[in-house]
């Protein structure tokens, strides 16, 4: 009997239109949980190292977390897995919403796309009956447009839909994955899901999802409810609102924006606003929500509100989180009542709401510096707001300029020259990042920048304070019902960093520390990933319901899996060397873990190398970030260092321990 | 006609504003209604379901009501704040015109029973699990007519929708045939 999970995979391949349900191995639930974890190994086993994401062998994977569907708080995630055309590593990308535990009650855990449909088609999963039905009259449709037409084509209001935009069907290097309130957006797994030939999965499921031990289940779901419930009353003091409760920063509710629009950058990740926020402002943007926000919305199975529905007058509906509020508005130098209405029309086109708005800020630099002429973008709009819209348009249909700017600012660089290199400046392994630009670099954050797989700042960081707090006294008092923390060194680490003086960045916390403190940022993101549950309940704020002391009793009780806290973390570090090994073998080294060189304007070389070493030193890898074949032997994953050997990525005799 | 008694009677007040649509209500009542109790869940099962069209901002949850064998005739919509909602979207019946508080397998009704437990909940465990407070559990005081309302037990009500679908001969044929071959 299989317990939280199904224990059968959906194969699909696409280029025969065959379909499978597969038994899957429950010793691999054991060794890597679920989701991410197991999503990598089937990567590993089963796509070529040289395998081009844009082929038939690259798979591209929808995985639900171990627990989701199950009563667990906020175990919703789908985690979605491929090889990137733009990074060409590894990418995963998530989405909330409401697929995931649609798709276990179904009687699945994931649903495995390879080869590729020669005609656009759509998959439909019914409980058992599964099928792929023709897309052709949905070509070119939006991804909120497509999910309705289907939705209402099966007469089955109750299916839940994932689907792409004509970004995805371009193949544009940052086209998502849309699903109602929730995308899946980064590195492009939209544009694998167009290769593929794929606009939509719809999936309904009526079937029981069982627990292994369900009254010590249930006791532990409703400690998290109410622990859920108290943390909402009780916000932390001494940080910025957003990060003080649960959930995604509350972007959808809040109004005051002071914080984001003056310390993060504006148009192409450039410029600090420190002035910007001001009274007439607050009243504009305040009124702007206020008009186009009908209701703050919530994934399955969690009370919090991270997303909105926004009608702006005369467009139709969608739905927006977090930071995608202000992506666009601060990249074209405009405001809130421009950036709302041109993110409906990216959602419905599908793209990823950070990188399109820096894909966009970059063409507009590169011609107002004139490496873009008006020879390369005619009829190019002189109004800078109409000029997001005609970038937009043409990006995804790869028209003109738009076929070049599809591939992200790295690439496009490279194709454009003339020194248009030096433009991409955001970037971390061909990804564009956050538009963040600081002061004194902070070792923490460097390492987490730097030799993070998942490309994306907020789904690395999380649990411990982004800065030092001024007084020792709102220290303690922030320690002292700090429960999280997987050992006690850790509430010492945040006791004693200061604002200012010896004990403050960039050498303090100390490079020791800093792998502490990495460590467990990484594996509690590593093991909700695995689990399905959203990082808002768990990794990324401060205090969260869901830890590494809760986590194994959820895992024991939901799956039947014996689990304790050990287990627990050498599967997190299973699968985090999984997913490097992966990237690897793709050919990632020490060279590619550089976060942005303008990240931070004051740099420590010195103190970044030894950063790098120590923590590759931390992790059991060589001096270039490979796991080494002692390492990986640790983890039981002697089949990554024999492939390693067999390639020449590690030497054939016992390879040498970093030092 | 007998004298007017008390009655306590259970009821959820929906405030449709509070609702985020997370459907944590399903979960949970599919969960307790398990057999065994909490062993597995399935929202499909689920003796409140939550109406949703996300993009027309409708958001409503309902709890099961009666079990009811023909759908109604001349069906409305309603308009309320601008935005229109079918007139079964508010209606709590288990009936032929859809597929909502249905045992996904067999079709038989479900009726909410405001999670009758020993020991009782302190509220219905939907009430419970709605930290938005869309879901408010209040008792209220009628007066009634002495003569108690008989109470359906579930197998009663499951009869009663197979007696309805298949007609009684059917069912005493089946069960006197089944009953035979147990007895083998």
């Amino acid at each position: 009997m299989r317990y939280a999970e199904t224990g059968f995979n959906l194969e699909i391949d696409l280029s025969k239109g065959s379909i499978d349900r597969v038994e899957t191995d429950p010793r691999l639930t054991e060794e890597h949980l679920g989701g991410l974890g197991t999503n990598a190994r089937i990567l590993w086993d089963r796509v070529p190292a040289e395998a081009e994401p844009f082929s038939a062998e690259n798979l591209l994977i929808f995985g639900t977390g171990l627990l989701c569907g199950t009563p667990a708080t906020g175990a919703n995630r789908t985690v979605v897995s491929t090889f990137s055309p733009q990074t060409r590593l590894m990418a995963y990308s998530m989405m909330g919403g409401f697929w995931a535990p649609e798709l276990k009650y179904a009687g699945y855990d994931k649903v495995i796309l390879r080869g590729k449909s020669p005609d656009l088609v759509y998959i439909w999963i019914n409980n058992d009956k599964v099928e792929i039905r023709d897309a052709s009259h949905l070509k070119g449709k939006g991804a909120v447009e497509t999910a309705q037409l289907i939705r209402e084509e099966l007469k089955e209001p109750k299916a839940q839909v994932a689907s792409i935009g004509l970004a995805g069907e371009s193949k544009v290097y940052f086209a998502s994955i849309e699903q109602g309130r929730s995308s899946a957006s980064r590195a492009g797994l939209g544009a694998v899901m167009g290769d593929k030939g794929v606009k939509a999965i719809a999936v309904r499921g009526t079937k029981d999802l069982k627990l292994a031990r369900p009254a010590e289940f249930m006791a532990l779901c409703n400690e998290v409810l109410k622990y859920i419930e108290r943390r909402n009353e009780n916000p932390i003091q001494g940080v910025m609102p957003i990060l003080a409760g649960l959930g995604s920063p509350q972007e959808m509710a809040v109004h005051d924006e002071k914080w984001h629009t003056e310390n993060f950058a504006w148009g192409n990740a450039r410029l600090r606003r420190k002035d910007f926020w001001n009274d007439e402002i607050a009243k504009k943007w305040a009124e702007t929500l206020d008009s186009m926000r009908t209701r703050l919305i919530s994934c399955y199975n969690c009370p919090m509100k991270c997303g909105g529905t926004i009608t702006v007058p005369g467009l139709p509906t969608y739905m927006m989180k977090c930071f995608s509020k202000l992506t666009y508005t601060m990249a074209a130098m405009s405001d809130l009542d421009f950036g709302l209405k041109i993110a409906q029309r990216a959602t419905e086109y599908g793209v990823d709401g950070f990188s399109a708005p820096q894909v966009m800020a970059f063409a507009v630099e590169l011609y107002e510096a004139g490496i873009l002429t008006d020879q390369d973008m005619p009829g190019f709009p002189a109004d800078n707001e109409e000029r997001f819209y005609w970038l937009l348009d043409r990006i995804v249909r790869r028209e003109g300029i738009g076929d070049i700017l599809a591939n992200g600012t790295h690439w496009a660089a490279q194709q454009i020259g003339k020194g248009a290199e030096a433009y991409a400046h955001n970037n971390i392994k061909k990804h564009e990042q956050l538009p963040l630009k600081l002061g004194m670099l902070n070792p923490i954050y460097f390492l987490m920048y730097a030799t993070g797989e998942k490309i994306n700042i907020t789904q690395i960081e999380g649990q411990f304070p982004q800065s030092p707090f001024p007084t020792r006294e709102e220290r303690e008092a922030f320690v002292k019902d700090w429960i999280q923390v997987p050992d006690e060194k850790f509430k010492q680490y945040f006791l004693d960093w200061e604002l200012r003086g010896e004990k403050s960045i960039p050498f303090y916390p100390t490079v020791e520390a800093t792998c502490d403190i990495v460590d467990w940022q990484e594996r509690m993101h590593y093991i909700d990933d695995a689990l399905g549950v959203c990082a808002g309940l768990s990794s990324f704020p401060l205090k969260p319901p869901y830890h590494i002391h809760n986590y194994p009793k959820f895992i024991s009780a939901g799956a039947g899996i014996e689990m304790d806290e050990d287990r627990l973390t050498q599967v997190a570090r299973r699968n985090r060397n999984l997913v490097r090994a992966l990237n690897v073998r793709r050919g990632m080294r020490r060279k590619d873990e550089k976060p942005p060189e303008d990240h931070w304007k004051k740099r420590f070389p010195e103190l970044e190398e030894k950063l790098l070493n120590e923590y590759y030193k931390f992790r059991g890898w060589n001096k270039d970030g490979i796991p080494t074949k002692e390492s990986l032997h640790e983890l039981g994953l002697d089949f990554v260092g024999e492939d390693f050997i067999k390639r020449g990525i590690l030497p054939d005799k016992e390879s040498a321990p970093s030092s | 006609m007998g004298e007017k008694k008390k009655k306590i009677v259970k009821t959820i007040k929906v405030d449709v504003d509070k609702c985020n649509g997370c459907r944590a209500c399903e979960v949970i009542c599919s969960a307790f209604h398990a057999a065994p109790k909490y062993s597995s869940n399935n929202p499909a099962r689920s003796r409140i379901r939550v109406i949703h069209e996300p993009l027309k901002d409708i958001y409503i949850p309902v709890y099961a009501g009666e079990y009811t064998k023909a759908e109604c005739t001349g069906r409305d919509k309603y308009v309320i704040d601008g935005k229109e909602y079918d007139e079964c979207a508010f209606c709590r019946a288990s009936c032929p015109s859809r597929d909502l508080f249905k045992e996904p397998d067999s079709g038989l009704p479900l009726k909410c029973d405001m999670c009758e437990d020993d020991p009782p909940q302190k509220e219905p465990l939907c009430v419970q699990w709605c930290l938005n407070k869309a879901l408010i559990y209040e008792e209220r005081e009628v007066e009634v007519d002495e003569e108690e309302e008989v109470k359906k037990e579930d197998m009663e009500i499951g009869l009663e929708a197979l007696l309805d679908k298949y007609g009684l001969d059917k069912i005493t044929e089946t069960v006197a045939r089944l009953s035979m071959s147990k007895k083998g």
